[in-house]
């Protein structure tokens, strides 16, 4: 028994990762779980977009294609499946699985998690005395409510445990956080209480070096001369013991880089304080995890220590704020920079006469290739060769931006000379979708679990 | 004492939270985390990122990983979804810290060029 392994992958870092990941996870190497993490804080409120206009859709479309090419080997390997990519529609996507289950001709259980989608409560939730005040800024949500898209609560791993103890083979949530469908795993095969706080905070720990995918194997690391094969790279794998250690590793024969800088990076990825770490069930400190090398493309990862979780789950509501546009153009050199400044000029000059008058605070000005992306720490190039002119605003009136817009393209005819790669035509602008993060008492949210045999 | 860009003596990693960023760095040795530690403050850095980052610096220490992690508050130009710039989510803040130039001790150095 306490030589139990269980191992658990993650083969999706964000809804566009690469394809390669799941399909290389099941045929390359030994596996348990799969997971996978779908949702942003902007995909929520672009689902229930959908949903309005088709209640059958707000769920991730690719999580069900995906399936139904790994499903096959999965079955055969006895591996198991756990996905947010319910979405604001879980149940729309259980029904998408049963076509694509038919097709295949197999029989597997599918669990479902909902009871995240807070949108149609909200009125009643704030009667009772909910304020949903904005966690960063401490304002109002009433300023909002009238333009709120999404409102989706971070729940955490136990409705998933359940649904794996009912014998589900695929667990779909909504908006169940990163870490928790990691977690939700670990509860299932080694029987955690969810009073072991030490126990979760390990499995909170595995599923954020994981949670985005190759970052824990060597995508995006500071010495990335030293990693190798990068057509091949590796998936994070964890080798997870029941005393809450685990390894983080990678399949044999793929490429990439497993090292203590590599898991310590992914570790530092989206950190705040160090030593609390708030998830829905459990307060990890990350100051107390021990790593160590344990052969090579091997991280022992030991020792986390955890705590009470806090009494409310997190809230991640989006609502409309404005619109904006951009576009870009190349100016070429010689003074690319002189010849940028007066485009722009030009461009906001020439809306004005068409008595769009866009406020210096709602332009956007950009020399990209003059180290933008440095501003203040390296000095702009003496005479770049070119640069790209990257030029936008914001605003609440759609048709003035878009009218705004229309001027930036004819400045190929009406400018410096050599513009080009103007890209994408006429720009049009889009909605700004604000991003709010409250916070709710967990007692108004109620989790509820299918599982059907299909 | 010899003057070393960040690169030699750390590595980093930096992502979005909000309409801030976070950028956590890790020591070569921990004789040059102990250094950093007292070294590259808080202050330090929102010197450095001056013209990036409008709001404060808080900075965290995390030894057992070598690290230690700076939150930039107000450094995207507004929250990933609102932003128009480039670096949206500030994948490029942990390069920018490592352009850091700083003195650092010749006891130091040897074991920095790993």
């Amino acid at each position: 028994m306490s030589d139990k392994k269980v191992r658990i992958a993650n083969g999706q870092g964000f809804w566009g990762d690469s394809l390669l990941g799941p399909l290389r996870l099941v045929e390359e190497g030994p596996l348990d779980y799969l997971t996978f993490d779908y949702l942003a804080e902007i995909t929520m409120s672009i689902m229930q977009k959908q949903k309005s206009r088709n209640p059958d859709a707000g769920y991730a479309t690719d999580f069900v294609g995906m399936l139904e090419r790994i499903l096959p080997t999965c079955k055969k390997k006895g591996i198991k499946v756990i996905a947010n990519a319910g979405g604001v529609n879980p149940r729309g996507c259980l029904e998408a699985i049963r076509e694509v289950v038919e097709k295949l001709d197999i029989n597997i259980k599918v669990g479902i998690v909902e009871g995240d989608d807070i949108l149609d409560q909200l009125p009643e939730m704030m009667k009772a005395g909910e304020t949903f005040k904005n966690l960063d800024n401490g304002e109002s949500v009433e300023t909002v409510l009238d333009t709120v898209s999404s409102a989706n609560v971070y729940i955490g791993a136990k409705p998933i445990a359940d649904a794996l103890d009912e014998g589900a083979d695929v667990v779909v949530t909504g908006r169940a956080t990163d870490p928790s469908v990691v977690i939700g795993a670990l509860i299932h095969e080694f029987g955690w209480s969810m009073d072991d706080y030490d126990k979760l905070a390990a499995g909170t720990v595995m599923g954020h070096i994981m949670e985005c995918g190759t970052q824990a194997t060597g995508g995006n690391y500071a010495r990335w001369r030293e990693v190798e094969d990068w057509v091949h790279i590796g998936y994070p794998v964890a080798e997870a013991s029941a005393d809450g250690s685990f390894v983080i590793t990678k399949h044999e024969n793929t490429g990439g880089l497993v090292d203590i800088e590599t898991v310590t990076s992914q570790l530092l990825y989206e950190m705040g304080d160090p030593q609390r770490y708030l998830g829905p069930d459990c307060i990890a400190d990350f100051t107390s995890i021990q790593l160590e090398q344990d052969g090579r493309n091997r991280v022992r990862v030991s020792n986390v220590k955890g705590s009470e979780p806090t009494d409310t789950y997190k809230v991640s509501m989006s609502y409309h704020n404005g619109y904006k546009i951009l576009s870009s153009l190349v100016v070429p050199g010689p003074d690319a920079v002189e010849k940028a400044q007066l485009i722009a000029d030009t461009i906001f000059g020439r809306a004005e006469l068409l008595d769009v008058k866009i406020p210096e605070e709602n332009r956007f000005v950009e020399f990209f290739g003059n180290n933008v992306c440095y501003e203040g720490i390296l000095p702009p190039p003496e005479q770049p060769g070119e640069i790209l002119l990257r030029i936008g605003a914001k605003g609440t009136d759609k048709k003035a931006l878009d009218t705004f817009g229309r001027e930036i393209v004819p400045m190929l005819l009406a400018g410096p000379p050599g513009l080009t790669g103007f890209a994408g035509g006429r720009p049009r602008a889009t909605e700004i979708i604000g991003y709010w993060p409250a916070l709710i008492s967990k007692h108004l949210v109620q989790t509820r679990v299918t599982v059907e045999s299909l | 004492m010899a003057k070393m860009k960040l690169f030699e003596l750390a590595i980093a990693r930096s992502g979005d939270k909000g309409d801030g960023s976070n950028v956590g760095i890790r020591a070569n040795t921990p004789q040059i985390y102990d250094f950093l530690v007292k070294e590259l403050t808080a202050e330090r850095v929102k010197d450095h990122f001056s013209r990036i980052c409008l709001g404060d610096v808080e900075r965290y220490e995390i030894p057992n990983l070598q690290s230690l992690n700076f939150i930039l508050h107000d450094s995207l130009g507004g929250g990933g979804t609102e932003t128009l710039k480039t670096d949206a989510q500030g994948k490029v803040h942990g390069l920018g810290l490592l352009h850091m130039e700083m003195d650092v001790p010749s006891h130091l150095t040897d074991p920095a060029r790993k």
